[in-house]
């Protein structure tokens, strides 16, 4: 369990207790959003718990916000529905003018304004963000945006969007990384002005959407810091993003050993606890384990992360690390429960299908090892 | 006029009680603490009075070891002004309780005093009701519905059978069952503003109180482990062995 916690842990318990089983897997069948779920986290203030406490926030680190998605997901709740509410207004918290952050972040901690879709990925570009393809050219006050975004998640359920789109021509770009501007897309003005949103439907229940761009209008005044700078800009807000991630696979791996435990104690097949077969326990103990030392690693990234320091390779480390102990345990769990870890009711196959994602989103575990392999260990440049 | 709740730490309801080895009581080192539920129900009814503009302050006081303070934090989140810790190791007869409750209710003034009806660890029953006699105060127990007119309150009692309404003048006592409200989450910033909020410590000598034990507990046994059931076919049959093999009538 990463960081301790316990009146807030305490809470997010008693808060998911009115959310069981039963209410997940019903959205899950009708593919809906957990609307219920995610206004009562709005209303007790839970998703505001990183805006400053001069806009209305509660202002505290990603060590708490840590806790409560881990909570949310060991109670067995799905924190996907509404974590970006918590990391995404981030962008504008650092790098906004004072405009957009006296304008914006009092309504997002007030939970009036929904800021919960990140138009990253593109269908031509996937993992390669700067070969994105949306482009804004400035026209008076205005931007003119065209193109299109891929997995843009939850954008049906957002008031608005962070946008990620190319300002200047890759060839004509001071370096590499510039050229790339972040704008803050009002939805609620922009669907069908130059917006257009499709559901995707996906094996999990994750209201991820293509977004398709045409035309749209964006005023200048909702540019974020300078134009160009852009990728700068999110590469901040990911390492909240993947320690948080983070945080949620851990939940996620508590849930999945702790029901592979009960299981195993109490389902009986030769005449005895299938849990007291070795072969039986030990991939539980071993999950068990797995958790525990990725979850130290989160809290390390997120301590880091608070005092302000370098948080790149941890905040990594910590997403890899932590999906691959949820998979490994979700899969135990799975065998831990035979043929019923097949059957809805039991969640298992439910939280299994959930948990999968981690390993491919928001970045894909291949990406995070280029990375370490290339900018911590210093091997050659692959790509 | 001022709230005052009693309320106590005990084993989460959630979490199954096992007797200590030794016989000498349920074992409570390791185990998940909370706020008795009862406790939970009347700082919400108060926080409500207060919101009603019924009460003007609420303040919760516990008597127990340091962790004691957790439970008052949990309590000033759901929307208490104060805390008063009575520092204490071991456990309290209710009478010792009570005792101290009536020292704070002196100190304190209250119109109103509120409490669980029981705590869940050992079901006593029975501080709230020894508190009133202490005062000389009216009570009204087990209330599922409390409604405050001037310095009078209107209290409806859930009883064998039914339900009961009683009038009592104020200053009293009154303890809370289970119908009286739902108890609201903590919302995160209320669990900020709960920790500026003042907890005070008053020592149990300080108060009177000698918190020596009155009684003695001889053996504390876990119940026998229950049977399988059976199935009758007639009713007759039922009766045959609720008389010869159940022994009950
Ligand atoms: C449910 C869901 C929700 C999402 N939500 C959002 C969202 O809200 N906003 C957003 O912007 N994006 C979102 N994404 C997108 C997600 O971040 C991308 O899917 C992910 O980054 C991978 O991009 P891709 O799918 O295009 O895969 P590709 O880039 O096509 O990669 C495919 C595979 O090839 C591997 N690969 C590619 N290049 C290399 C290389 N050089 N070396 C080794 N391996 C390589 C990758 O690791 C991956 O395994 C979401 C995705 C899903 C599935």
């Amino acid at each position: 369990m990463s960081g301790n916690f316990s009146d807030i842990r305490e809470q997010i318990r008693a808060l998911c207790a009115g959310f069981p089983g039963a209410y997940w897997r019903e959205h899950d069948r009708a593919r809906t959003y957990p609307r219920e779920f995610v206004d009562a986290l709005t209303t007790g203030g839970w998703l505001a718990c990183l805006i400053p406490e001069a806009y209305g926030g509660s202002g505290l680190g990603l060590r708490e916000a840590a806790a409560i998605m881990e909570e949310i997901q060991a109670s067995g709740c799905n924190g996907a529905a509404a974590h970006a509410q918590m990391y995404t207004m981030g962008t504008i918290l650092r790098h906004g003018s004072d405009a957009q952050k006296t304008s914006y972040l009092p309504e997002i901690a007030a939970g009036r304004l929904r800021l919960q879709a990140f138009g990253v990925t593109e269908p031509e570009s996937g993992t390669d963000t700067l070969s994105l393809r949306t482009r804004a050219v400035r026209d008076g006050d205005h931007y003119i945006v065209n193109g299109s975004k891929v997995w843009t998640s939850r954008a049906e359920h957002s008031d608005l969007m962070l946008l990620l789109a190319r300002t200047t021509a890759r060839e004509d770009a001071p370096s590499r990384t510039e050229g790339l501007s972040v704008f803050i897309v009002d939805l609620r003005e922009a669907r069908g002005k130059g917006i257009e949103i499709r559901p995707i439907p996906t094996m999990i229940n994750h209201a991820t959407c293509e977004v398709f761009i045409d035309n749209l209008r964006v005023p200048a005044a909702n540019l974020i810091g300078e134009e160009g700078k852009g990728f700068r800009y999110i590469l901040d807000g990911m390492n909240a993003e993947r320690i948080l991630i983070g945080a949620e696979c851990i939940g996620d791996a508590r849930w999945f050993v702790a029901r592979a435990g009960d299981y195993a104690k109490t389902r009986k097949v030769f005449n005895r606890p299938i849990g007291q077969n070795q072969g039986v326990q030990f991939p539980i103990a071993r999950a068990y384990a797995q958790m525990r030392a990725a979850a130290l690693m989160v809290e390390r990234a997120a301590a880091l992360f608070d005092a302000g320091e370098r948080c790149g390779e941890e905040a990594n480390l910590a997403k890899l690390l932590a999906s691959e102990a949820s998979w490994e345990a979700a899969d135990t769990c799975m065998q831990t429960f035979g043929g019923y870890g097949f059957a809805e009711e039991f969640d298992v196959e439910r939280k299994f299908r959930e948990a999968r994602l981690y390993r491919t989103a928001p970045i894909s575990t291949n990406m995070i090892l280029s990375y370490v392999a290339e900018h911590v260990l210093g091997l050659p440049r692959s790509y | 006029m001022k709230v005052l709740v009693a309320i106590k730490r005990v084993i989460d309801a959630n979490v199954k009680a096992r007797v200590r080895q030794d016989g000498s009581g349920v074992e409570t080192t390791n185990v998940k603490m909370a706020m008795n539920p009862f406790c939970e129900i009347a700082v919400e009814e108060a926080v409500r009075l207060k919101e009603a503009g019924k009460a003007t302050e609420t303040v919760v006081v516990s008597a127990g070891a340091q962790q004691t303070q957790e439970t008052i934090r949990t309590a000033l989140a759901i929307g208490a002004d104060r805390g008063i810790h009575v520092p204490h190791d071991g456990a309290l007869e209710p009478l010792a309780v009570a005792k101290m409750l009536k020292a704070v209710a002196e100190r304190e003034q209250p119109g109103l005093v509120l409490l669980g009806k029981q705590a869940i660890d050992d079901d006593c029953n029975q501080t709230g009701q020894m508190l009133a006699a202490l005062l000389g105060w009216p009570q009204a127990t087990f209330a599922s519905k409390i409604e405050i007119d001037g310095d009078s309150a209107t209290v409806t009692r859930e009883v064998d059978g039914g339900l009961e309404k009683i009038a009592v003048k104020m200053p009293c006592v009154i303890t809370v069952d289970l119908r009286l409200n739902e108890p609201r989450y903590a919302s995160l910033p209320n669990i900020m503003k709960a920790k500026k909020k003042p907890i005070d410590q008053i020592a149990l000598a300080d108060l009177g109180v000698d918190p020596a034990p009155r009684l003695k507990v001889l053996k504390v046994a876990e119940p026998p482990a229950r049977g399988g059931g059976i199935k009758v076919e007639t009713a007759a049959e039922l009766v045959d062995k609720l008389k010869n093999a159940a022994g009950v009538i």
